[in-house]
């Protein structure tokens, strides 16, 4: 019975099945991509065990497929099973077994990257310097505790929390903070004294702007901008509300909100609106000071890397883009390092563990940069793998090549 | 006599080439020196003969224009030199393809052929769409961004659109499409900037001013400023070489130069306009650097020459061009080298060449087949052989003409594949010498190179790398092995629609044939299954080998060794099919007719990893959308199903088996065994 079960398990005919399932998955993986957005598609075909595909319009059309944990997982066992039980190792197949552990080792190494690998971007003006870089996909309700001489406590709640609409607390607050409201996604309109009915809280920015709330949105070249109400209720009772928003949170939103402002109300009107959206919501209690802000997660290193110059450069007479490259200054107080470098296009940077990549520009901010930060443990095993792997199949190649050419030769 | 054939044919094809070497005809009216002459546009420095080329490809999907009442064709330069100085005749050209109904209607265009008005139902002149060409503005206000959501109507409005921007744009290029006499106006202009500088500079430091001074200077200023908006191709070359980083400049920008330049004048104009910018600082630039210097001679020069042109001065056209080719000479030489090439280039048009060879190679290829004559094969190689030089030529001059690796876009990809494809045909002639591997090299080269050829009409093929994609080390390796992996997949998908195709109709699978010369090809059967086997092997090899540098470049260039792209997803497929052709060959899942009709699927994959995913729109990879390409694409599907499903047909049925069937051959089909040739 376990012979039998071995044998299907380490069959070819399941590997053949496997990768037809492989490029089904890919194919409607691909296709998906249409309607779910780059980040949501991989989130359903390959992040997943099982997952089904439709066409766009016909919903009740449903093709059931395996998903990419499934497959690979599957085609690992496939594999390693087929070594143990079946192959016997030989130089004329030696290619084929180097090919095989180069698969192994990029289906594990894959695994590990799906596991430990974060991605964030840090957004820098020319002079600003930062020590830590914003999630792209995760963000959180963020209280900063003031500290004297800008030793500053951060008090995060995951979005997580926030979406189920309770009440948030931590020991080193002295208050509640309760959701009254979340968003999934939502736009800003700015509130004249005129605008009838209330704002929708009785401080900070809601006096200026009202948040409505809109559908998810997946399209790729959009985001969603969550937010929340909140009330802050200390141990004398409410504190007042809030509005927290990614719109005042994210340092990349407010900027493009204050230039549609201003083809809206003018830009004297909007750089004023475009300050109030920017303002930190700050409220004291306890003799502290606290700031309170919807912000994307944030991930903290030891080093700080500071914009010098951007310089991005077009063909002549065209909007295409040529060069874009980052002069920065890393600075690492634990160690005390401090250089200069560029960091451009197909050359990043690496330092610490992570990984600095030329990834984007403001169009409108000719001083501003965005860079990609990129963690990932296993960032070298496809490397390995893929070298195994080509050397492998070449071996195999050149082996079968030389005894062909031999036999004709005789023949 | 026969033996004399293949050289016979070699020399005819050599001579034809080498015409093309030879110097274009003398012509009093020295347009082709004019074609050669450089410029700037899309970034790059190239002829007028390649904009002019490129442009005509775009809108109406030919480089020559005929004249049906002259009953001559105009080359593309001479069309272009038309359109830049005698606009009014231009206007009658019927240079705008437009072959939608729906829109040839909105714009109550003649559909009929019509021999009188020359009218052909597809092709119309500005005079013929402009008086309805607000509605189709209109329209296209209220069309949706994105390119995947729009309408095959929208489209064609759009691309309408598109021809009718670059038609104005190329009126902009020596002159300002709206001064008549332009050499004429220059006097008057270069006369008024002293007073007219003058007059700004009292105008905004508070001080009486002439108005009249000042209202004329701004009139010239706004009108240059409107045709340097147009983006128009950039003529000028540079000549502050005291200032670094000095460029070619557009004849607007040129001609505001010596009074209200471009940039801080552009920066006034919209202050004053509301959008944005400073007003002072932008006078207070403004004054610091107008009113210095005076018009740079190839301005005058430019305006000469178009009113030379413009009234029927030949002597004095020829005259002007030498000049400013001889200015260049000692000033721009190596644009003006590199224009010269490039003309030639264009001129010599070697896949064209190569590709009427490819089709007689086909034609040798299936005369051996018929007759089995060698000499009929000798020939097809040798020719081959011609064709591929012819090819390669090309290709490598694009490469320093471009200084680039061999595949840049998806153009320069076709010509790629073809090459390969038509190399690994020859390879395989080498070894099995039954113009097999010719079929491939011939049909693979000439499609290749039909489809580079319509991939041309999305503009210019040596257009610049965006920043991403501009590094030659990358683009050498992945972008080379991956269209390695794409071509040799194409070839192994084409032995087996031979091999079904053969098997069905002919019994040569299992039939081997005594040529004239008395050699014994092997039964096709047994080198077809043999050669699919080898060349998916090798695609299986060049297919992974190319997509993981593409993850590596990836990783090297946004830190993301996988990010499932779909043009990275689309090549991980063909690594997939190629794999799971092997292994299911190896586990004995399928035979030789098998392995036949999963290869043909595997050209499937490689279309949809090569066209199919451009069309989804989305990703990092989409550069190269096409529409009418899509219809293609399903054709191209269709045809391969059909020929999968003429491989499923029973083995009784296909000819190649029907006598063969009751000798003992596996289960499954395998080829039998060879058969003694007849005598």
């Amino acid at each position: 019975m376990l012979k039998r079960i071995i044998d299907v398990v380490s069959s070819l005919k399941l590997t053949v099945v496997l990768l037809s399932l492989g490029i089904a998955l890919v194919f409607f993986g691909t296709l998906g991509q249409v309607s779910d957005g780059l980040y949501l598609a991989q989130q359903k075909y390959f992040r997943s065990w099982f997952t089904y595909w439709h066409p766009a319009q016909v919903s009740w059309l449903i093709l059931p497929l395996p998903g990419g944990y499934f497959l690979g997982t599957s085609l690992l066992i496939n594999l390693i099973t087929a070594h143990v039980s079946r192959f016997r190792f030989s130089w004329k197949k030696s290619g084929i077994w180097m090919t095989h552990f180069g698969i192994i080792l990029l289906l594990i190494g894959q695994l590990v990257t799906d596991m430990f690998a974060t991605e964030s971007h840090i957004r820098l003006t020319e002079g600003q310097s930062k020590n830590y870089s914003d999630s792209s996909q995760k963000n959180e309700l963020a209280v900063t505790i003031l500290g004297d001489s800008g030793n500053d406590t951060v008090v995060a709640f995951p979005e997580s929390l926030v979406k189920q609409k309770g009440e948030l607390q931590h020991p080193s607050l002295p208050f509640r903070i309760k959701v009254k409201e979340y968003f999934v996604n939502s736009g800003a309109q700015p509130r004249g004294p005129r605008s009838g009915g209330q704002p929708q809280a009785d401080h900070g920015v809601a006096q200026f702007f009202t948040f409505e709330p809109a559908p998810e949105t997946f399209a790729m070249d959009d985001r969603n901008i969550p937010g929340a109400i909140v009330e802050v209720i200390g141990s004398k009772g409410s504190l007042g509300t809030w509005v927290t928003s990614l719109y005042t949170g994210d340092d990349s939103i407010a900027p493009s909100m204050a230039r549609r402002l201003a083809k809206m109300i003018g830009p004297q009107l909007a750089e004023r609106l475009g300050a109030e959206l920017m303002k930190p919501q700050e409220f004291e209690t306890d003799g502290k000071r606290f700031r309170i802000a919807y912000r994307p997660v944030r991930f903290y290193t030891p080093q700080w890397i500071e914009l010098v110059k951007f310089t991005n450069e077009k063909y002549l007479g065209t909007d295409i883009p040529k060069d874009y490259r980052s002069r920065v200054r890393l600075q690492n107080p634990s160690t005390g390092e401090k250089r200069e470098l560029d960091i451009y296009m197909n050359s990043p940077l690496r330092y610490n563990g992570l990984t600095y990549y030329q990834s984007s520009f403001d169009p409108f901010d000719s001083r501003v940069t965005v860079l990609q930060v990129v963690k990932n443990p296993g960032w070298l095993t496809p490397y390995a793998g893929c070298s195994l792997v080509a050397g492998g199949l070449l071996v195999q190649f050149l082996i079968h090549l030389v005894g062909f050419i031999t036999k004709r030769r005789t023949a | 006599m026969k033996r004399w054939i293949p050289a016979l044919l070699t020399l005819a094809f050599g001579l034809w080439i080498a015409t093309g070497f030879l110097p274009p005809k003398k012509d009093p009216r020295a347009i082709d020196e004019f074609g050669r002459l450089p410029l700037v546009f899309g970034g790059r420095v190239q002829p007028f003969d390649s904009l002019a080329r490129n442009s005509l490809l775009q809108m109406r999907e030919r480089h020559t224009v005929y004249d049906a009442k002259e009953k001559r064709t105009l080359s593309a330069t001479e069309w272009l030199l038309e359109l830049m100085t005698k606009p009014e005749d231009a206007h009658q050209r019927r240079v705008f393809r437009i072959m939608h109904p729906e829109l040839q209607s909105m714009l109550n265009l003649p559909v009929e052929p019509n021999e009188t008005t020359g009218d052909d139902g597809k092709n119309y002149s500005w005079n013929q769409i402009s008086p309805g060409f607000e509605s189709v503005r209109a329209q296209l206000k209220t069309m949706p961004e994105e390119a995947s959501k729009r309408s095959v109507f929208q489209q064609a409005l759009v691309k309408l659109n598109g021809s009718v921007t670059l038609y104005i744009r190329l009126q902009n290029t020596l002159r300002p499409m709206d001064s008549a006499q332009f050499a004429d106006e220059l006097k008057t202009y270069q006369a008024a900037i002293p007073a007219g500088v003058e007059a700004f500079r009292q105008r905004f430091t508070g001080q009486a001013f002439d108005t009249n001074a000042l209202s004329s200077i701004i009139e010239y200023a706004q009108r240059y400023l409107a045709a340097d908006q147009m983006e128009s191709p950039l003529i000028i070359p540079p000549h502050h070489p005291e200032i670094p980083g000095d460029q070619w400049m557009r004849i607007g920008e040129a001609l505001l130069e010596p009074s209200l330049p471009v940039k801080p004048f552009g920066d006034f104009v919209s202050a004053v306009t509301g959008q944005g910018g400073n007003a002072d600082s932008a006078v207070a630039a403004l004054l610091k650097v107008s009113g210095k210097g005076t018009l740079t001679p190839a301005v005058t020069r430019f305006a000469q020459m178009t009113d030379a042109y413009r009234t029927g001065n030949e002597a004095e056209f020829a005259r002007l061009v030498a000049e400013h080719s001889a200015t260049l000479a000692t000033s721009q030489a190596k644009a003006l080298a590199k224009a010269g090439k490039e003309t030639g280039f264009n001129r010599f048009e070697p896949f064209y060449k190569a590709l009427t060879i490819y089709i007689a190679v086909f034609l040798l290829a299936t005369v051996f087949w018929f007759g089995f004559s060698e000499w009929a094969r000798t020939g097809a190689v040798w020719l081959c052989l011609l064709a591929l030089a012819v090819h390669s030529g090309g290709l490598i001059y694009r490469m320093l003409l471009e200084g680039r690796p061999p595949v840049t876009n998806l153009y320069s990809s076709a010509i790629f594949i073809g090459w390969g494809a038509v190399v690994l045909g020859l390879v395989l002639e080498r070894f099995w010498r039954n113009a097999v591997g010719l079929a491939v090299s011939s049909v693979l080269g000439f499609s290749t190179l039909i489809i580079a050829h319509n991939l041309a009409l999305g503009g210019d093929t040596m257009e610049m790398m965006r920043a991403v994609l501009d590094t030659n080390f990358w683009l050498a390796t992945h972008v080379v092995i991956v269209t390695l992996g794409y071509a040799s997949t194409y070839v192994a998908g084409f032995l087996a629609i031979l091999y079904i195709v053969l098997g069905v109709f002919t019994p040569r699978l299992t039939e081997g044939k005594r040529t004239d010369t008395g050699r014994v090809t092997e039964p096709m059967g047994k080198s077809l299954t043999r050669m699919v086997y080898g060349i998916v092997c090798f695609a299986t090899l060049f297919s992974f080998v190319g997509t993981v540098l593409g993850g590596i470049w990836a990783d090297q260039s946004w830190g993301r060794f996988w990010g499932w792209d779909p043009k990275e997803n689309g090549a991980l497929i063909i690594v997939l099919w190629n794999a799971l052709i092997l292994h299911a060959r190896w586990g004995g899942l399928v035979r030789d007719r098998g392995v036949a009709n999963l290869a043909v699927f595997g050209n499937i994959v490689t279309a949809w990893s090569w066209f199919g995913t451009n069309m989804l729109g989305i990703g990092l990879h989409s550069y190269g959308f096409t529409d009418a390409a899509f219809r293609w694409l399903m054709i191209f599907v269709a045809s391969q199903l059909a020929i999968i499903g003429l491989g499923f047909l029973p083995k009784e049925r296909w000819r190649s088996f029907r006598g063969a069937l009751p000798s003992p051959t596996p289960k499954g089909g395998d080829a039998p065994l060879p058969r003694p040739a007849k005598a």
